[in-house]
């Protein structure tokens, strides 16, 4: 049946030797390669999947839902450009940001120790963020008005809104706190589930005062 | 600004494989996981610097033949023929077991080829990339990567038969 056959055509028999060659499949392992300028983990929360990112000094530059590969690589493509494209997976180098989030969303904490960098923010996050985090504490609510006043744009409540909605420090700078002036919460990047759970969260937090 | 690159994590996820592949074929079982680690290490400290986001496969794979052959030289183990279509290297030279390619007949074969046809070969079939790439990695001329896959490939085939 299977004879060899002398007059095999001449690629054919070169074939099965590329085939031969294509077919190598050696043991081998990922690379192992060290911290640089920036590192990132995916966990997953309470209030969803979340990426957590660090600079080369250990600052949080990213702490946002990522609910699919999809916006993972959305992401990551954003760090590349507004950090740096030496984007490393090293769960490792966020432990403590990671502690601190878990301890805050257990409610085992109120804030956070972790340093910040708003490197991908716009000039006016990098204004209306911080006065966030400083002015509405832990639960507490403000209004997108309220906001806006409190950076000295009275007439901006929507564009506080869609900066707050970008927020690249979800959780760690408070946007869940910022609700509609009828009390609605209106929308968040995790969903509104996820802003429930933290307002509910930090409403039993501060009346039960559990410390840090 | 200058062009944007994928997190270098996408590369590694996406080309890890290839990588460990082609520095296996080139390097051996032995030090086939250090030049990939060499590769990564060197991709990652140039990477920012990259012009183009164009062909990243094609660049990492050259790294890496750039790695395996700057090891293969460091252990200075194989002859190193000036042209591998003559072949004016010396003859004769066997590859000893330290030349560690998987123990099969066909790569026994190919750890025999003239140094620049076996790199040609490897290149061509194990890392498929097209000749253009071949000829980059040998600075040679993609004519002369040509001829030495395909001079490669039938000294391989005639040997098995």
């Amino acid at each position: 049946m299977n004879s060899f056959d002398p007059d095999l055509p001449l690629d054919r028999s070169l074939e099965s030797v590329a085939a031969g060659l294509r077919g190598f499949a050696p043991t081998v392992r990922p690379p192992s390669l060290p911290a640089t300028d920036v590192s990132y983990c995916v966990e997953d929360t309470v209030i969803g999947r979340m990426l957590l990112a660090a600079d080369n000094t250990g600052a949080l530059v990213a702490s946002t839902f990522v609910p699919d590969d999809a916006a993972e690589s959305r992401l990551l493509e954003r760090l590349s450009r507004a950090v740096s494209p030496r984007v490393l997976r090293l769960p490792g180098q966020l432990d403590g940001a990671r502690r601190e989030l878990d301890a805050f969303l257990a409610g085992r904490s109120h804030g956070f120790t972790v340093r910040t960098d708003l490197a991908l923010a716009s000039p006016f996050q990098r204004v209306v963020l911080p006065r966030l985090a400083a002015s509405v504490h832990y639960g507490e609510r403000a209004t997108y008005g309220e906001l806006a006043r409190a950076v000295e744009r009275p007439s901006a409540s929507r564009a506080v809104g869609a900066a707050l909605g970008a927020n690249p420090l979800c959780v760690v700078l408070p946007c869940h706190r910022v609700v509609a002036s009828s009390g609605a919460l209106t929308g968040y990047a995790g969903g509104l589930a996820a802003k429930e759970y933290l307002l509910e969260l930090e409403a039993r937090g501060s009346a039960g005062d559990v410390g840090r | 600004m200058g062009v944007t690159l994928p997190a270098f994590q996408t590369l590694v996820d996406t080309h890890w494989r290839d990588v460990a592949r082609l520095a296996h074929a080139l390097a051996g079982p032995v030090d086939g996981d250090d030049v990939a680690q060499q590769a990564w290490t060197q991709a990652l400290a140039a990477y920012p610097g990259l012009q183009s986001a164009r062909n990243l496969r094609g660049w990492l794979l050259t790294i890496t033949h750039r790695c395996a052959m700057d090891a293969h030289r460091s252990r200075g183990r194989r002859p190193v023929p000036s042209d591998a279509v003559g072949d004016l290297g010396p003859v004769g030279e066997v590859a000893g077991p330290e030349v560690a390619l998987p123990d099969t007949d066909l790569w026994k074969r190919v750890a025999d080829l003239p140094e620049r046809q076996r790199e040609a070969v490897v290149l061509k079939y194990v890392a498929d990339l097209d000749h253009a790439a071949i000829a980059s990695a040998l600075q040679t001329s993609p004519a002369m990567s040509r001829r030495l896959v395909s001079d490669g490939l039938a000294a391989l085939r005639k040997d098995l038969l």
